[in-house]
């Protein structure tokens, strides 16, 4: 090895001279010396890499066939009618990425009205920006829910309409990528403080609180959100005296905040039990009441625990609301199965899928790699 | 659920509200199963049309790119609003899955439901509903491929069939499958693109849903000609728009609208002639339905012009089919003119 690394540096004396320091020989480390361990250490482990390789190589120019090369972007439409003749006339072998480009303002804002679409897209974007203002340690601070409301307040004025010369649209018209952001946006942001309390509650000394606190968690967390749905979507205008109707999005609404704040409350309740008695101890000799000790030393320090269970249930909460399907309204994923009903685009749903399967793991890897980030930084201390 | 259980369910949720917000006048109010007696009223009042649609079948209901409504399902909500607004826009389509089609219109949340849905005794009773109209005959069918050189489905002993679980499909066809002494194998698969797929690809010998269905699927096919849907309909689906029972005025407008279309077409009239008819045409029967004699409209409590608005707006029942059921390759069929033959048939406008 030794003689090898040699030859291999010994050609370049003058540069060596120049750099300092000797590098380290090519074959020890770096990526030759990594795939000569880890790759091809064994004639066995050289026979599976060559083997898998292959079969990666082999599929990954499939893809890219079917997806770039032999795919079809757009198609004529006469009279309305998209002519799909030539997408039909590939048979599988590229991809028509043409229903996408009819079907992508669809697919993004439902059944909203066409020229008044530029609203749900500013929503959207309000929302990747609070997103980004939220995820910013900067804007940490009390101003962060004024911030929060105003947006969500504009966002409501900006979908509703009816004032400022803006048209008045009702809420069964909304739907598509906006429809997801609002189900778990508000899903998320109004569940988190509901858990709180109710992991706070489920640890309470008061018998009443307590048993009301794992009553809710348990009955909500002993049912699938499928039939929370349904008990929301059916059952619930039944017990309603006729004329009175809740809005159909609110009542899907309301119980994805039930469901994920009952999950969420088991999250922030482990955080709580991981916490060392003595940080209780330690609050209670400065003399701090309930909710001083909560705030400034129990809760910052039981959350920042919990980060990756958090965020897990958060990326689960995002992709559970497709699950409004099954009740008719039209977000993301149903806007997308809807889109293709045409007969004329029927059969091309693996490139419908594909988009929204990727618009889908945008927002739940942005949202992983986040925390990962928040996660390093708030524990830093923790590192040794 | 029995319309008496469903009144006494409202009136445990008024209770309960009532007690919850304090507000024992809620309480006072029975909301009994005729509560719904004044629909028309109702709409009028709110000045839009609450119409339930499916959430997007092809030809019968779907929303296109741009996200407007169409299909031959959403033109009944379209005639509806044309006949007591003169206004197509009044129209909220509230989208309905097939579990929460019902319920939304019992609790009231839309006024009408015209969403391919079959008429069956105990919906007509027991769900609290009435079927003022059938709009579209359906039946369950097979489709097998030409190259099979099957002519009948009697000849498909032996032969495996796609089909969807769960539905009245799967039972159908085991019913006349043991009424015929026939032997199918059946494959189940849940979702409607996999199944297709699946017949597509030769795993099964024959696809089996109802007839508008099999058409569908049809026209989508690149080469629809290698498909022959057989001449069995081996079931009764008479689909047709749905309202709440006991509101009969609500009820006699969707019947009425539903005979206006084909009557009108029965006459030859169409949107592009139905001014002219209403103006010149002779025959008795013409001018008492677009207007000119008769009072009818205001029997039905819109005005007397109604007829002239809903088909020079939406079209007769033949143009409605052309335009949305045509293209897809359905053919009239059962639902043809009775004087050609087929079921389509309105009553006497007198």
């Amino acid at each position: 090895m030794a003689e090898i690394a040699a030859e291999a540096s010994a050609p370049r004396p003058l540069q060596d001279a120049v750099i300092g320091p000797r590098r380290p020989p090519l074959l020890a480390v770096g990526p030759v010396a990594w795939a000569k361990t880890n790759l091809f250490s064994s004639w066995l482990s050289t026979a599976v890499t060559l083997a898998l390789g292959y079969l990666i190589i082999r599929w990954a120019m499939g893809f890219i066939d079917w997806a770039f090369v032999n795919a079809i972007w757009s198609v004529p439409v006469t009279n309305g009618q998209a002519q799909t003749q030539a997408c039909r006339a590939l048979n599988g072998t590229g991809a028509c990425w043409a229903v996408v480009t009819e079907k992508h303002r669809f697919m993004l804002f439902g059944t909203y009205p066409y020229e008044e679409h530029w609203r749900p897209a500013l929503c959207v974007l309000l929302f990747i920006g609070l997103y980004i203002v939220s995820a910013m340690r900067r804007f940490w601070r009390k101003e962060l829910a004024l911030i929060w409301i105003g947006t969500l307040a504009l966002i409501g004025l900006l979908m509703w309409g009816g004032v400022f010369g803006l048209s008045y649209v009702p809420q069964e018209r909304w739907g598509g990528l906006v429809i997801t952001l609002i189900l778990s946006t508000f899903g998320i942001a109004l569940a988190f403080p509901l858990s709180i309390l109710v992991a706070l509650g489920r640890r309470s000394r008061l018998p009443a609180i307590k048993t009301l606190c794992i009553l809710y968690v348990e009955l909500i967390r002993g049912v699938p959100l499928i039939s929370l749905l349904f008990m929301a979507s059916v059952m619930f205008p039944l017990f309603l005296p006729e004329g009175i109707n809740i809005d159909k999005l609110l009542r899907a609404q309301v119980a994805i905040i039930l469901f994920a704040a009952a999950y969420l409350a088991e999250v922030v309740r482990g955080g709580l039990q991981a916490l060392p008695r003595g940080q209780y101890e330690a609050a209670d000799a400065l003399g701090l009441g309930f909710w001083q000790k909560t705030g400034f030393i129990i809760l910052p320090q039981a959350l920042r625990l919990v980060i990756p269970p958090l965020v897990n249930t958060f990326i689960g909460m995002f992709k559970d609301t497709s699950l409004v399907l099954i009740i008719g309204i039209f977000d993301l994923l149903t806007a997308g199965k809807t889109a293709i009903v045409e007969p004329a685009w029927q059969g091309f749903g693996i490139e419908i899928y594909v988009t929204i399967g990727l618009i889908y793991f945008i927002f739940c890897f942005a949202m992983s790699r986040y925390s990962q980030g928040l996660e390093a930084e708030l524990n830093q201390h923790r590192v040794r | 659920m029995t319309p008496m259980r469903l009144a006494t369910l409202r009136t445990l949720g008024a209770a309960f509200l009532a007690g919850a917000v304090a507000a024992p006048a809620m309480a006072q109010q029975p909301a009994p199963a005729g509560g719904a007696a004044a629909t028309m009223d109702a709409v009028k009042s709110r000045g839009t049309l609450s119409c339930g649609v499916n959430t997007g079948l092809a030809g019968f209901a779907q929303p296109d790119s741009q996200g407007r409504w169409t299909g031959f399902d959403v033109d009944y909500c379209r005639a509806l609003a044309v006949a007591l607004f003169n206004d197509q826009s009044k129209i909220r389509y509230v989208p309905t899955t097939a579990q929460g089609r019902f319920t939304a219109l019992q609790s009231g949340e839309i006024d009408v439901l015209p969403r391919n849905t079959t008429a069956t005794l105990s919906r007509d009773t027991s769900l609290g509903l009435d079927f003022p109209a059938v709009n579209f005959y359906d039946g369950q069918g097979f489709m097998v491929k030409a190259s099979l050189g099957v002519s009948s489905a009697k000849e498909l002993n032996g032969a495996t069939v796609c089909v969807q679980p769960g539905t009245t499909t799967e039972q159908n066809l085991t019913d006349w499958a043991r009424a015929n002494s026939i032997q199918f194998t059946p494959v189940v698969i849940e979702r409607l693109e996999e199944l297709v797929s699946a017949y597509v690809a030769g795993r099964c010998d024959a696809y089996t849903t109802d007839v508008s269905g099999l058409a569908a699927t049809r026209s989508a096919q690149p080469q629809p000609a290698e498909h022959v849907i057989l001449p069995e309909v081996i079931s009764k689906e008479p689909l047709g728009p749905a309202v709440r029972h006991g509101d009969q005025r609500w009820s006699d407008l969707v019947r009425w609208t539903h005979y206006l279309l084909v009557g009108a077409e029965e006459f030859g009239i169409t949107s592009a002639n139905v001014e002219q008819a209403a103006a010149n045409d002779a025959r008795p029967e013409v001018q008492r339905m677009l207007g000119k004699n008769g009072g009818l409209g205001a029997m039905l409590g819109v005005d007397d012009a109604w007829g002239v608005r809903v088909i020079k707006a939406i079209g007769n029942y033949g143009e409605m089919f052309d335009r949305h059921l045509k293209p897809i390759g359905i053919q009239r069929g059962p639902n043809a003119q009775w004087t050609q033959g087929g079921q389509q048939y309105a009553q006497p406008f007198r």
